[in-house]
């Protein structure tokens, strides 16, 4: 079983998950955020613009969004994010194109989480800020939004380890990472239950840590009411 | 909307003014947007009306799209089913008096709910093929079912675990206290409530198995997806046909929030939903991100447009 590891570029696989998951919760935290501040703004066509940019992703199989980045936008409507002339443009469109799906997938999740945690809040400490004669930037800059982001920090936990194990659908459009390993693997060499808990154990082992850490900081951080 | 004012005070003349210039500025943005997007198309030419209009003929829905989505739909159904059995037995199970039964359901429902769902789907598939499980045929329905429960049957467990968990103390006092044993109690007084409670959570992870059977495509399934790929390999449309499997897929899936939002109001009408507090705090594992989301501060600050809740 050990020799598998010499054979094949495991470490090299997960690096790849890793990257695709950093890169991809980035994306997803700006694109994410903006969306939460469009959603409870004052504005009816922002807050409109949000709420159907949510409805579509969140309803969408990520797998359909993946594919359509790469057989629709990519070969289709040829929209490169690699120089096409390049010797590794496939490969380094494919990876670009799944960092940009993955983050439009989890934008609206993250934007979910944000708005949450602005849910967490309760009515009084809105109705306290005015009521002293802040601005509504200042309410949301002093009151509102730190205890939002507090009370958000569970929620964003699990995006991300979803995310993490999400990046797996990257296989289905060529991307190198675990999953792709894997089965190339079992197809080479055997379906032993042994490789398929080498990359199970894989993914237990990077998306534990990050659910325990968010679980102390979301207790230790919680607002006490 | 009115609750929308708890945020903002009434607007006066500047913020009215400013309101203004950002709605203008969002139109723009919606309408830039659309345009790009149409601009893209019209380039590389897929707004020709063939494109779309090839679609609506017998033959793509015939030999591709209703089989195709009833080949999703009856994954999706076969798994939810098995996935309540899992979730049911692996859920009691970390209910368990028995430390032992209860490790081992936490250590099973623990894993599988961090293992991807596409890697079991690889896995069990290449196993089935190479063992002769099934018949060739059966194997890519097989490997899909299998993923798909594993991993939200582990998401139920939790469900029934953190439904049980959000009961007042008092129903398993009252059991206790009328002679009922600790098993007669869960399974009679605490589980019908917790149960009923956590129908709302349980509609929406059928959206999430839904979804998720898309990624049958990856194991050869003939599901919808696979169909919308070899539509645009038959026609030369690629583009229209995903686009409108993905409106189909949206539908399905808006349809069935919908359902889970009516059926929560509902239950809270009769004062049977999910109640405040009773959720596991701190992050939700690997589980899905909308269930447990939803029933975080139901009664904190309110801010979106009232559609939406």
């Amino acid at each position: 079983m050990l020799d598998l590891f010499d054979k094949y570029a495991i470490f090299g696989a997960f690096w790849m998950t890793i990257k695709l998951t950093i890169f991809s919760a980035i994306g997803a935290l700006v694109i994410g955020t903006v969306l939460a501040v469009m959603r409870v703004s004052p504005i009816a066509v922002l807050r409109r613009l949000g709420t159907f940019y949510v409805n579509t992703v969140r309803n969408t199989p990520l797998t359909l969004i993946l594919v359509f980045c790469s057989l629709g936008v990519l070969y289709i409507l040829q929209v490169n994010l690699a120089d096409p002339k390049s010797p590794t443009s496939i490969v380094d469109n494919n990876i670009r194109w799944a960092i940009v799906g993955l983050s439009v997938y989890h934008a609206a999740f993250v934007c979910e989480a944000l708005r949450s945690g602005v849910n967490t809040v309760p009515v009084g400490q809105a109705e306290a800020a005015r009521s002293i004669g802040l601005t509504f930037t200042q309410s949301l800059r002093e009151v509102i939004l730190p205890q939002a982001f507090r009370g958000s920090i569970a929620p964003l936990g699990s995006v991300l380890i979803a995310l993490t194990k999400n990046t797996t659908v990257a296989s289905v459009i060529g991307v190198a990472e675990a999953s792709l390993l894997m089965s190339e693997i079992i197809e080479n060499e055997t379906a032993s239950l042994g490789v398929f808990l080498i990359f199970a154990m894989g993914f237990v082992i990077l998306t534990l840590p990050v659910g325990m850490l968010f679980t102390t900081l979301s207790r230790r951080l919680a607002v006490k009411r | 909307m009115s609750a929308q004012n708890v945020l903002f005070d009434a607007p006066g003349p500047r913020a009215r003014r400013r309101h203004a210039i950002l709605t203008v500025v969002g139109f723009v943005l919606a309408a830039g947007g659309v345009a790009l997007v149409l601009w893209k198309f019209a380039a590389q030419g897929q707004l020709e009306p063939s494109m779309w209009t090839s679609l609506f003929t017998a033959d793509v829905w015939t030999a591709y799209l209703i089989p195709g989505l009833i080949n999703t739909l009856k994954a999706s159904a076969i798994s939810i089913v098995l996935a309540i059995a899992f979730g049911l037995v692996f859920g009691l199970g970390r209910l368990s008096q028995v430390r032992a039964v209860r490790w081992v359901c936490g250590v099973v429902v623990e894993f599988f709910r961090s293992v991807p769902v596409l890697l079991m789907m690889y896995f069990s598939y290449r196993y089935y093929s190479n063992n002769g499980v099934f018949t060739n045929e059966l194997n890519p329905l097989a490997a899909v079912v299998t993923g798909l429960t594993l991993y939200n049957g582990s998401v139920i467990a939790e469900l029934v675990r953190s439904g049980v968990f959000g009961l007042p103390k008092g129903q398993a006092e009252a059991g206790l206290s009328i002679g009922l044993t600790e098993g007669q109690t869960l399974r009679s007084i605490q589980l019908p409530q917790a149960l009923t409670a956590m129908l709302p959570a349980l509609v929406g992870q059928l959206v999430v198995i839904l979804k998720d059977s898309a990624l049958g495509t990856a194991v050869l399934y003939p599901e919808l997806l696979q169909a919308a790929k070899d539509i645009g390999t038959a026609y030369s449309n690629t583009i229209a046909a995903y686009v409108f499997v993905a409106v189909i897929f949206i539908l399905l899936n808006y349809g069935l929030t919908v359902l889970a939002g009516r059926v929560e109001r509902r239950l809270n009408r009769r004062g049977r939903g999910p109640r405040k507090g009773g959720q596991t705090t701190g992050v939700v594992g690997a589980g899905t991100v909308e269930a447990p989301i939803d029933d975080i501060g139901r009664k904190g600050l309110y801010t979106g447009d009232a559609n939406n809740r």
